[in-house]
């Protein structure tokens, strides 16, 4: 079977996001930058589907060249193969990101054939639109589920699970079929010390795509304000149990 | 007036918290709003809407449209509003809302503006909306003919409600086949029938200072004292020291409680993201430089391990 999973490039997340002096871009200079979380999970359950069941998997990106990093860090825990879609790294608008990766994904399966799974996270750390598997699988008329955290393949099913309140649903989606997946799904592994060196020799294929724009323009970004700290300090160790318990009747818990 | 088709975010009948905090925002931008409900169970909760200031809701009914369908749910919503004429389009910004959103985006070929907190409707539309779980806000404009966005969830309070008179119903049948249908829940397996941590009003959860995984059972006992669950950060879940399903934050799970405790917790924003809707914060750590000790309304400095024990030996 052939597996693809689509990867962004995001600051590394947990970290303080700064802005530039005009507002318009996140200033990067301090950050490391990563997969997104959802998207490792994604990578991590390629790989296993392809070693469960055989074939081929491949990591796609769309982004600046700086991306290769993030599809080098995939070949390094065990994707065959890496393409960038290569763009000036300006922020891309999700209507805009899905043209780019449809007709990346049809050169690919037009050169080497259909893939059976195609794998997104559920949303970007950084931009989080929520949209982008959904308007790909739309347009390549395949069914997709979102916020899948259980894959199992049986024969040409997968069987898809995500979590809800008071549980799981259960989906069942014919090959070839798209999912959103979130973190959860499988613990992804580290890279190996191979894996790492396979992955500096790897080959980057490139996939040209005439950019397209969306109905979305970013004007600018803002930083929450900072939250008032009024902070009541309750004391040290276990002489603050007392002030604590006091706070949970006053609260009306307990 | 323009009207405006308003989503409401329900599972077999049970309506989401945030699903009237949609309406609120929309009711804010002065539509004519048509709220719509899909699928087995809706129209029970016909009953429950009045006071929002609705005259009509649509409710969308199909022999397919047994239990939540993603796709079908977008399929029939993308009919609605081409019979209704409604060039706006609005619900919860919650995992399902979201979802059925970007495929009516996807179906109409037009854009979706996800988790909005702020909207002003004109040419172009200005809307706000928040990026990074929160951490950040971005600035938009729209050029489409058709508005479709989803609300950040705890971002409006939500509409009350009343005793009124219900709205009346209009009911609206889809085109759907087979195929609409193929993404549809066949089954469902329920894990906790009790209090989860999306809707606990109490959270007691653990960081990296908790250690071990055996180190959360103090924090299991303080949680069940106060009638809460645990939860924790997504280091304990890398560390496999909790389920993820135990996780608050960006890539985990959003909670609103009266009160959460946060033991061992530094208060990464990614993990800051999926507390801060908390009514109130108790932080307890050793490091009085903490994020998270600076943003809670009440914090000790001092070793969970030493400070839960009496906790709750006090509480006995």
């Amino acid at each position: 079977m052939r597996v693809l999973v689509c990867v962004k490039r995001v600051p590394a997340p947990g970290a303080r996001i700064a802005l530039t002096p005009d507002r318009q871009e996140i200033d990067t200079k301090n950050l490391g930058f990563a997969t997104s979380p959802h998207e490792e999970c994604a990578v991590e359950e390629a790989v296993q589907l392809v070693s469960d069941h055989g074939g081929s998997s491949t990591v796609l990106t769309m982004g600046a060249r700086e991306s290769e990093e993030q599809l080098r860090y995939a070949v390094s825990v065990g994707i065959d193969a890496a393409v960038l879609i290569p763009t000036d790294g300006s922020d891309l608008d999700p209507q805009a990101t899905a043209r780019g990766l449809v007709a990346g994904i049809t050169v690919l399966e037009e050169r080497d054939g259909r893939f059976d799974v195609i794998l997104f996270g559920n949303e970007s750390a950084d931009s989080g639109g929520y949209q982008v598997g959904v308007r790909v699988a739309r347009s390549l008329g395949r069914p997709i589920v979102s916020g899948i955290k259980d894959i199992e393949l049986a024969d040409d099913e997968l069987i898809a699970k995500r979590e809800i309140p008071s549980g799981f649903e259960v989906y069942r989606l014919e090959l070839p079929a798209v999912l959103a997946v979130r973190e959860g799904l499988n613990l992804p592994r580290y890279p190996t010390l191979p894996g790492r060196l396979k992955s500096r020799k790897a080959e980057v294929a490139s996939v040209d795509v005439v950019p397209e724009v969306g109905g979305q323009h970013k004007v600018s970004f803002e930083s929450p304000p900072e939250q008032e700290s009024q902070t009541v300090k309750l004391g040290e160790g276990v002489d603050a149990v007392p002030a604590i318990v006091e706070v949970l009747e006053t609260l009306g818990i307990k | 007036m323009t009207s405006a088709l308003v989503l409401l975010d329900h599972d077999r009948g049970a309506l989401s918290d945030t699903a009237l905090q949609a309406v609120a925002f929309a009711g804010s931008l002065g539509f004519d709003l048509e709220p719509v409900l899909i699928g087995d169970g809706a129209e029970s909760l016909v009953p429950e809407l009045g006071g929002l200031g609705v005259s009509k809701v649509h409710v969308i009914g199909h022999e397919l449209l047994t239990d939540f369908a993603p796709e079908a749910w977008g399929d029939s919503l993308a009919q609605l509003v081409v019979v209704s004429g409604a060039k706006v389009a609005i619900t919860t910004g919650t995992d399902r809302g979201n979802e059925v959103m970007a495929h009516l985006g996807a179906i109409l070929d037009q854009p979706m503006v996800a988790n909005v907190t702020k909207a002003d409707p004109g040419a172009p539309w200005k809307l706000s909306r928040i990026r990074w779980g929160g951490s950040l806000f971005e600035h938009v404009e729209l050029e489409a003919p058709f508005q479709l966005l989803t609300v950040a969830p705890h971002s409006w309070e939500a509409l009350e409600p009343d005793s009124s008179p219900a709205p009346a119903v209009e009911h609206f049948e889809p085109t759907l086949d087979e195929t609409a249908a193929r993404t549809r829940v066949v089954d469902r397996v329920t894990l906790n029938a009790g209090i989860t941590l999306a809707t606990a009003p109490v959270v007691v959860s653990g960081g990296r200072g908790v250690g071990s995984a055996e180190g959360f059972a103090p924090l299991e006992e303080l949680a069940s004292m106060l009638g809460g669950v645990v939860g924790c950060s997504r280091v304990v879940t890398n560390n496999g020291w909790r389920p993820h399903t135990d996780q608050v934050g960006q890539t985990g799970t959003r909670i609103a409680p009266e009160l959460y405790i946060a033991c061992g917790i530094s208060g990464a924003i990614q993990h800051w993201v999926g507390a801060m809707a908390s009514k109130k914060i108790l932080a307890i750590n050793t490091d009085p430089e903490a994020n998270m000790m600076s943003k809670a309304d009440y914090a000790v400095v001092g070793d969970l391990h030493e400070v839960v024990p009496a906790l709750i030996k006090a509480l006995k």
